[in-house]
């Protein structure tokens, strides 16, 4: 055999080796995903029989049905769409709104504010909850959506991330359109805005999913039962000391998966872009 | 030499820096206007919600502020008790070994498949890529539920599968030595995804020649993998190395659902501790004191992550 042959032996070797590695770490992140769909549609005797199964032997709909009736869920998933899509919404637009006026105006005092929004990028939300919660009870907004939403209608790094990008925007548009009188407002709305729609899908996703899954914040701001979100609501199922009703468990945690995964396979490079861009930070 | 009149003409180009020249009308004034208006919601927001509850919280942070009735000023008596107090010690203990644990398991996994992903003699490259991204849609929390599920003593698949190798693991959430590497390796299932995007990120940037001109030079697999892929990986593994344990100070959701802090008070953690003083106990004078401590913590990796990546951009430019 020649050393050629040996080489490309050796290499073809080395890719299978790899790809069954590969595969074998695939399968086994997968599957606690595969298991919350599978485990949604199982009947509760084989969802708690031994041995287990990885397959339901027969398809039902009883635990989505069940986690209807357990919990007021339809409630909770219009509150994970009101609150994780209010934030969204408000912070794109006042966050877009003082990045643009951070890149492209320069006045008196935008450099410390800079400077402030940057500092703030690193302070941990957790550290700040108990004032957080005191301003919120001020409010009087406990149990809203108010207090689940304003507090995030605008963050700092959405800011400096969407700086970041109108700096990047080549100024000759805004310009041209100056000259032609355009006030600041309409080169926002008409110009700078359109242009950074890549950007603002990205930093929506980020968004998005972020508040989606979060469980401290709508955890503390809402005690009501009706209030809470699916992820803080699904924590009422775990309830200590008793069987845990795995079944109607996976088929909520299903259903907080499904708008994920829909973005996720509509907007895959946008996902990958938020997270390689706060990389890039 | 200026006269006067050149001088007149030459102000309106200085004068546009500064503002409020021609008062609420015109275009100075519109200009003032524009800011304002643009700035103020984020402003708001920011201000009222980061900026004061930063300031109040250190004020809480001296008093004995319990939500209702008097606050009483008590000076360093919280910080004190938070680096006395055996049982915030053990808090604090517990986040370390969490971070010992999460950061370089999650870092090591993340980078060893982006290394693998960004192989171009793997096959399927898209489709794994894909799939090992999904832990990132899914929320700690329902990542909870689910190992939970799979680790059950009675009821769990991998339990059972590991029984069939004569591995018998038992209740983990229940035992004090194994719960926290359990809550931990859950995180760790969750977050890879994340790093292993900005490590593929990072390596899409290492130029092609590079490796080429190494090859040509006699470099084996070894040294260019040393010399080029982890030389140049080096501010990319900064940053992922910080920010993984900045997220490892913040672990919260899987332990809050998984153990609440127990067996023994093993999984307590800090953030653990600032939920039960500050919302269950009412202690907020004392959890602020202690958030204090995690957001002087946080800032300071903040700080030192910064300080290396410009040290390593000065390097690069040398």
């Amino acid at each position: 055999m020649s050393t050629a042959t040996r080489n490309v032996i050796s290499r073809r070797a080395g890719s299978a080796v790899l790809f069954v590695a590969i595969a074998a770490v695939t399968a086994m992140t997968v599957l606690p995903i595969a298991i919350i769909v599978l485990t949604a549609f199982k009947p509760t005797a084989e969802v708690n029989a031994f041995p287990p199964t990885l397959f339901p032997s027969e398809w039902t709909l009883d635990n989505l049905a069940r986690i209807f009736q357990d919990l007021p869920f339809a409630r909770l998933i219009l509150n994970s769409f009101v609150f994780a899509g209010g934030v969204t919404v408000f912070a794109l637009l006042f966050d877009s709104l003082a990045a643009y006026v951070l890149a492209r105006i320069d006045f008196r005092g935008s450099r410390i504010l800079l400077i402030a929004i940057i500092a703030s990028l690193m302070i941990p939300f957790q550290a700040l909850l108990i004032p957080v919660y005191q301003v919120i009870a001020d409010l009087g907004w406990i149990n809203t959506y108010w207090a689940l939403i304003v507090p995030r209608a605008a963050d700092a790094f959405g800011i400096f991330f969407l700086r970041q990008f109108f700096l990047s925007l080549p100024q000759d548009l805004d310009s041209a359109a100056r000259l032609d009188g355009a006030s600041e407002a309409r080169i926002y709305w008409s110009i700078a805005l359109p242009n950074a729609v890549p950007a603002l899908l990205t930093l929506g996703v980020y968004i998005f999913v972020n508040n989606w899954n979060d469980l401290l914040w709508p955890l503390v701001l809402t005690t009501d039962a009706e209030m809470g979100t699916i992820t803080s609501g699904l924590t009422q199922l775990t309830g200590p000391g008793g069987i845990i009703p795995f079944g109607v468990m996976m088929a909520g945690s299903l259903i907080a998966l499904v708008p994920l995964a829909v973005i996720f396979l509509f907007l895959q490079r946008r996902f990958v872009a938020s997270i390689a861009s706060t990389g890039l930070k | 030499m200026t006269t006067d009149a050149q001088s007149a003409r030459k102000r309106p180009y200085r004068t546009p820096q500064r503002l409020g020249g021609n008062g609420p009308i015109g275009p100075r004034g519109r200009r003032r206007a524009t800011i304002v208006v643009f700035m103020l919601p984020a402003l708001a927001v920011l201000g009222t919600f980061v900026f004061w509850p930063m300031v109040d919280a250190f004020r809480l942070s001296f008093t004995d502020a319990s939500g209702f009735g008097r606050e009483e000023n008590v000076g360093l008596e919280n910080y004190i008790r938070v680096f006395t107090d055996p049982a915030i010690l053990r808090a604090m203990g517990n986040t370390a070994i969490y971070a010992l644990i999460f950061t370089p398991a999650a870092v090591i996994v993340a980078l060893v498949l982006a290394l693998a992903l960004n192989n171009p003699r793997l096959p399927l490259r898209g489709f794994f890529r894909t799939w090992l991204f999904l832990p990132f849609i899914v929320s700690l929390a329902v990542a909870a539920f689910a190992w939970q599920y799979l680790l059950d003593p009675q009821v769990g698949l991998l339990n059972y599968w590991l029984g069939a190798f004569g591995l018998k693991i038992g209740n983990v959430l229940q035992d004090p030595a194994l719960a926290m590497p359990t809550v931990a390796l859950i995180a760790v299932w969750k977050s890879f995804p994340f790093y292993m995007i900005v490590f593929l990120a990072g390596l899409q940037d290492i130029p092609q020649s590079l490796y080429e001109a190494a090859r040509v030079d006699g470099a084996g697999a070894w040294a260019r993998f040393r010399h080029i892929t982890l030389a140049l990986l080096g501010n990319t593994t900064g940053f992922v190395l910080v920010v993984a344990t900045i997220a490892a100070l913040q672990a919260f959701d899987q332990i809050y659902i998984l153990t609440n802090g127990g067996p023994y008070r093993s999984t307590q953690t800090v953030v653990m501790q600032i939920y039960e003083s500050g919302f269950k106990n009412l202690e907020l004078g004392f959890a602020s004191a202690l958030s204090y401590v995690l957001l002087v913590a946080t800032l300071l990796l903040g700080l030192a992550q910064f300080v290396l990546s410009s040290r390593r951009a000065k390097d690069a430019v040398k």
